[in-house]
C-alpha cells in the first residue's frame, strides 16, 4: 500500500512540475502586468521601477530559476493585484471552494444512490422512467442558463434567496443547487446502469434463495459491488467542482478558487495563478488517492 | 391434501423474449419425500432448471409467467402464498446451492458474515448466528473454521466454495435441498467428496434433495428417482436403476446411449517416429512451478490425452506448445525442429501445423464475424495457401467435415448452438490443414449427446486425414473413448503415462487409481460397485 501511495506521489510530482513549466511560460505570453496595474500616463521609469520589485526584469529562466529556487522554500511570491503572499490568498479562496464542493457531492451522492438504486429494482416502472427523464434534463442542461434562471426566479421574481455573495446560508442555497444538477444527473444514471447488473448477479439469487428481505439485498448486497464504477464519476465530478466551478463562483460572485484563477490571468497576476494550480492539484491527487483507496475498501479482492 | 413433501402439479413457465414467447416447460408434475433424492435430468434448454427456480421464487416476472400449475409444499400452494410468508419459506423450509459458487457467493462480504445472515435473515441474534455459522463451517469439514469465517469468498478452493454454499444452504435445517448442477465445474474428487457430503447431511437432517443434473453419473450415484426432461416436457419418471435398465421414452435411450466410456478402447500401433516430441517442458511462474520437466511423444495421426485436475498444469503444457505462453525451460521437437527455441518469424509460419480448439466457443469466435470470415481470416492471415478462387468450395468442404451445411457460411456464431458452434470452431482449425490439434477442454461445455457427435467428428479426421491430437479433459470417460495414450498430471508433475488401456485398467500410481475411482459410472450398480472400491480406497 504504501510503496502505491509513494509511486503514485512521485508520478504526480512529474505531472505536477510539467504543468508548472507550462503555465510559467505560457502565462508570460499573455503581456506585460505593468501595462494593466500602471496608468496610462505613467512613465517609463515608473514601469521599469514596478518590473524591478515584482522580478520582472531578469532574463525569463532566471525568473524561472528563482521561482523554483522560493517554491523548494515553500514561497509562492506574492500576488501583484492583492500585495500578500500570493499562497494566503488561494488557501483562503479554496477553503470556500472546497466547503461548496464537500457539501454539494455530500447530497449528489446520497440523493444519487438512493434513487438511482431504486430506479434500478424497479428497472423500466413508472419510478425508474421519471428518474431518468429528470437525470437526463439535469445531466444535459447548461448550468449558466439554470443559474441565470435560478437567479430571475428565485431571487428577482420571488425574492426568497439573495442573488450573490456569502453572508448567510441562503446565499449558499442557489450555488449549491445549480451545482447540484449536472452531476446528480450524471451519477444517477451510473448508479442505475451499474445497480442493474448487480442486482441480476448469482449473489443475488442466492440472497433471495436464503429469504432475505429487499431492502438489504439492494442497498447491502447490490450496492456495495455497484459502486466501483460509481465512485469513479464522483471522482471525476468532485475534482472538477473542487477545479473551481468558474461559471458558477463568477455567476454568484463566490470567493472561491475558481473565481480568483480567471481574476488572476485577466490581470496577469501570475504567482496567484500559479499557486492556485499547485493548491487544486494537490487536492485532486488526495481526492484520487482516497478513491483507490475507497476501491479496496469496498472490494477485498482489490490490493496494491 | 397431499402427502408429499413436495409436490409439483402441471407446472408451465413461459418467457416473453424478444424473438417470441418461449415455453421453458410445459405441464410439468413430480413429486418428492422427506429423506428422498430426486433428480431431474436433462441437457442444455431442456427446461429442467425453470421449475426448481419457480420453487424458490426466482423467476423474474416480467419476462418469465407462470402460466398454469401449482407446487404444493406441505400441502401448501406456494405459488398462491403471500410475499412474505413466501420470503420466509426460502432459506427456513427450502434452500438452494448452484453451479458456480464464485459468483453466486457475494464478493464483498466474508462467508462468515453471508453464512450469519442466512440465519438473522429468519430472526436469530448475531450472537446465536455467528456460534451456529462457526459449528456449519467445521461441520462441512473447511480447515481452520474459526479463520475461514474472517475470508472472503476469493481465498476458497471451489470445493471449499461449494462447502460453504452448503453451510449457508442447511444452516436452518431445511427440509427440501434444491441443488441445481452443484458439481458441474467442480474436478472428479471434489465432486465425490461434495456428493458424499451432502449425502451425509440428508441422513442426518432427513431433508428432501431435489438435484438438477445433465450428468448420468451424478444421478446414478445419488438420487433414489430419476426425471428425465427435454424440450420442457417430463418424457420419463422413475426409480434410478429401473429407468438406466428398462429406458422407455427414445430421448431417454438416446441420452444413456450418448454417455462416454462404453466403447472399444483404441490400440495403438508400435511407435513409429514421432511427429512430436518434448523433452523436459518446464514452465514457472515468479516462484511457483506450475509444470516440471513434461516429457512425451506423439505420433502422426495418434491421439495423447493430457488428465488432470484444476491446478495440474495440463493447460499450460498446451499453450507452451503453441508459445501461448513462454516455456521456462525444455524441448519441443515438431518434426525435428525445437518450438520452443524458434524465433516469431519461423513461429509464425508454422502455425499452419499447429492449430487449437478451445473451450468455450462462443468466447473463442468473434461475434462480430460471420462463420466464412471466422475460417477464410486464417487464408487471408497467411496467403499462399489457398487462391481466393477455390475459398468458396473450401469453406464449403470444411463445413461438410464437420457436418455443417455450406449455406450457414453468412451466419454468426450466436446463431447456431453450443454443438454447431464448436463444430464452426473446428472447421476454422481445419482451415489451415494442420497435423497437429490441441484440444483444450474442447467437449467439456457440451451436452453429452453433442460431445459423443464432436468426438466421432474429431476422431473421424483423425483417420482420416491422419491428424494428431493433444487433447486435454478432465472427464475421464471422454478419454477413455478417444485417447491412444494417457498422460495423467497432478500438481505440474507427470505421473502416469501409457496407453488408454494401461491406464484404465492397470493403473499403476495411487492417485490414477484414486482419480478413476472418483469418476462417475451412469450405471448405477457399476456406480454402487464403484463406491464400495472408493470407500475402501480410503480406508485402506
Amino acid at each position: 500500500m504504501s510503496s502505491f501511495v509513494r509511486k503514485r506521489a512521485f508520478a504526480s510530482l512529474i505531472s505536477l512540475l510539467l504543468l508548472l513549466v507550462a503555465v510559467f511560460f505560457l502565462s508570460r505570453l499573455t503581456g506585460d502586468p505593468a501595462a494593466l496595474y500602471l496608468p496610462v500616463e505613467a512613465s517609463e521609469e515608473m514601469r521599469q521601477q514596478f518590473r524591478e520589485v515584482h522580478g520582472l526584469n531578469d532574463p525569463i529562466l532566471v525568473q524561472f530559476g528563482n521561482y523554483i529556487w522560493d517554491l523548494l522554500h515553500l514561497d509562492m511570491g506574492e500576488s501583484i493585484r492583492k500585495a500578500r503572499p500570493a499562497l494566503d490568498v488561494v488557501v483562503e479562496a479554496f477553503a470556500w471552494t472546497l466547503q461548496l464542493a464537500l457539501i454539494t457531492m455530500a447530497l449528489v451522492t446520497g440523493a444519487a444512490i438512493v434513487i438511482g438504486s431504486l430506479a434500478a429494482f424497479r428497472a423500466g416502472g413508472f419510478f425508474d422512467r421519471v428518474s431518468s427523464l429528470v437525470s437526463l434534463i439535469g445531466a444535459s442542461a447548461p448550468d449558466f442558463w439554470v443559474a441565470i434562471v435560478g437567479i430571475v426566479v428565485f431571487s428577482v421574481g420571488l425574492g426568497w434567496l439573495p442573488t450573490s455573495g456569502t453572508g448567510t446560508v441562503w446565499h449558499w442555497v442557489l450555488p449549491v443547487a445549480i451545482l447540484f444538477i449536472r452531476p446528480f444527473g450524471l451519477i444517477v444514471q451510473v448508479v442505475r446502469g451499474s445497480m442493474i447488473t448487480a442486482l441480476s448477479s448469482a449473489y443475488v439469487k442466492t440472497a433471495r434463495a436464503k429469504g432475505v428481505k429487499s431492502r438489504p439485498i439492494i442497498f447491502v448486497h447490490a450496492l456495495r459491488n455497484a459502486m466501483l464504477p460509481v465512485i469513479t464519476v464522483i471522482g471525476d465530478q468532485a475534482a472538477a467542482l473542487l477545479n473551481g466551478a468558474v461559471i458558477i463562483e463568477t455567476i454568484f460572485g463566490f470567493p472561491g478558487v475558481g473565481k480568483l484563477m480567471i481574476d488572476s490571468i485577466l490581470q496577469r497576476d501570475f504567482n496567484v495563478v500559479l499557486a492556485a494550480i499547485l493548491v487544486t492539484a494537490l487536492a485532486i491527487f488526495l481526492m484520487n488517492l482516497l478513491i483507490d483507496l475507497a476501491y479496496a475498501l469496498l472490494d477485498p479482492r482489490i490490493r496494491y | 391434501m397431499s402427502a408429499h413433501l413436495l409436490e409439483v402439479r402441471n407446472l408451465s413457465v413461459e418467457f416473453h423474449t424478444a424473438t417470441g414467447t418461449v415455453k421453458a416447460v410445459k405441464n410439468v408434475s413430480y413429486h418428492l419425500d422427506r429423506g428422498e433424492t430426486l433428480a431431474i435430468l436433462g441437457e442444455s434448454g431442456s427446461g429442467k432448471s425453470v421449475s426448481a427456480s419457480a420453487i424458490m421464487n426466482l423467476i423474474d416476472m416480467p419476462p418469465g409467467k407462470i402460466t398454469s400449475g401449482e407446487i404444493l409444499f406441505d400441502g401448501k400452494d406456494l405459488l398462491t402464498m403471500d410475499p412474505a410468508a413466501r420470503r420466509d419459506v426460502n432459506g427456513r423450509r427450502i434452500a438452494m446451492i448452484f453451479q458456480d459458487p464464485l459468483s453466486h457467493l457475494n464478493p464483498v462480504y466474508t462467508v462468515g458474515w453471508q453464512i450469519e445472515e442466512a440465519l438473522t435473515a429468519h430472526g436469530a441474534t448475531r450472537a446465536a448466528a455467528r456460534s451456529e455459522a462457526l459449528r456449519l463451517v467445521a461441520r462441512v469439514g473447511i480447515p481452520a473454521p474459526e479463520a475461514s469465517l474472517k475470508k472472503y469468498p476469493h481465498e476458497f478452493s471451489g470445493g471449499q466454495r461449494q462447502r460453504l454454499m452448503i453451510a449457508m444452504a442447511l444452516a436452518l435445517k431445511p427440509d427440501l435441498l434444491i441443488a441445481d448442477e452443484p458439481t458441474t465445474a467442480l474436478d472428479v474428487t471434489v465432486q465425490a467428496e461434495v456428493l458424499a457430503l451432502l449425502e451425509e447431511l440428508q441422513h442426518e437432517t432427513g431433508m428432501g434433495v431435489l438435484i438438477i443434473t445433465h450428468d448420468l453419473g451424478v444421478v446414478a450415484e445419488i438420487a433414489d428417482r430419476v426425471v428425465v426432461m427435454n424440450a420442457g416436457e417430463v418424457v420419463e419418471t422413475g426409480e434410478t436403476g429401473e429407468v438406466y435398465r428398462n429406458p422407455a421414452h427414445p430421448y431417454t435411450k438416446k441420452l444413456i446411449g450418448a454417455a462416454p466410456g462404453k466403447g472399444a478402447m483404441h490400440a495403438p500401433l508400435a511407435r513409429a517416429e514421432p511427429v512430436l516430441s518434448v523433452r523436459g517442458a518446464r514452465k514457472v511462474y515468479g516462484e511457483f512451478t506450475a509444470v516440471h520437466e513434461v516429457s512425451f511423444d506423439l505420433m502422426a495421426g495418434e491421439t495423447l490425452a493430457i488428465v488432470g485436475e484444476s491446478g495440474s498444469g495440463k493447460s499450460t503444457v498446451a499453450k507452451m506448445l503453441l508459445r501461448l505462453e513462454e516455456p521456462s525451460g525444455g524441448q519441443a521437437f515438431w518434426k525435428g525442429r525445437d518450438l520452443f527455441a524458434m524465433a516469431p518469424a519461423e513461429l509464425y509460419a508454422l502455425r499452419r501445423d499447429l492449430q487449437m480448439v478451445f473451450q468455450d466457443p462462443t468466447q473463442s469466435l468473434n461475434p462480430r464475424m460471420t462463420v466464412w470470415q471466422l475460417i477464410t481470416e486464417a487464408w487471408v492471415i497467411h496467403p499462399g495457401i489457398l487462391p481466393r478462387d477455390k475459398w468458396k468450395a473450401r469453406v464449403a468442404e470444411l463445413l461438410g467435415q464437420v457436418g455443417l451445411k455450406p449455406e450457414m457460411a453468412g451466419r454468426y456464431p450466436h446463431q447456431f448452438s453450443g454443438g454447431q458452434r464448436q463444430r464452426i470452431a473446428i472447421a476454422r482449425a481445419l482451415a489451415l490443414e494442420p497435423q497437429l490439434i490441441i484440444c483444450d477442454e474442447a467437449v467439456s461445455a457440451l451436452d453429452v449427446s453433442v460431445q459423443a457427435q464432436v468426438i466421432e467428428l474429431l476422431d473421424g479426421l483423425r483417420k482420416r486425414l491422419g491428424i494428431a491430437f493433444v487433447f486435454i479433459a478432465h472427464d475421464l470417460p471422454v478419454v477413455r473413448d478417444f485417447a491412444d495414450h494417457v498422460m495423467v498430471m497432478q500438481k505440474g508433475r507427470v505421473v502416469e503415462l501409457g496407453t488408454v488401456r494401461e491406464v484404465f485398467e492397470t493403473p499403476r500410481e495411487p492417485y490414477t487409481q484414486a482419480l478413476l475411482a472418483a469418476g462417475l459410472d451412469p450405471d448405477p450398480e457399476v456406480q454402487a460397485a464403484r463406491r464400495k472400491a472408493r470407500l475402501a480406497l480410503a480406508e485402506g
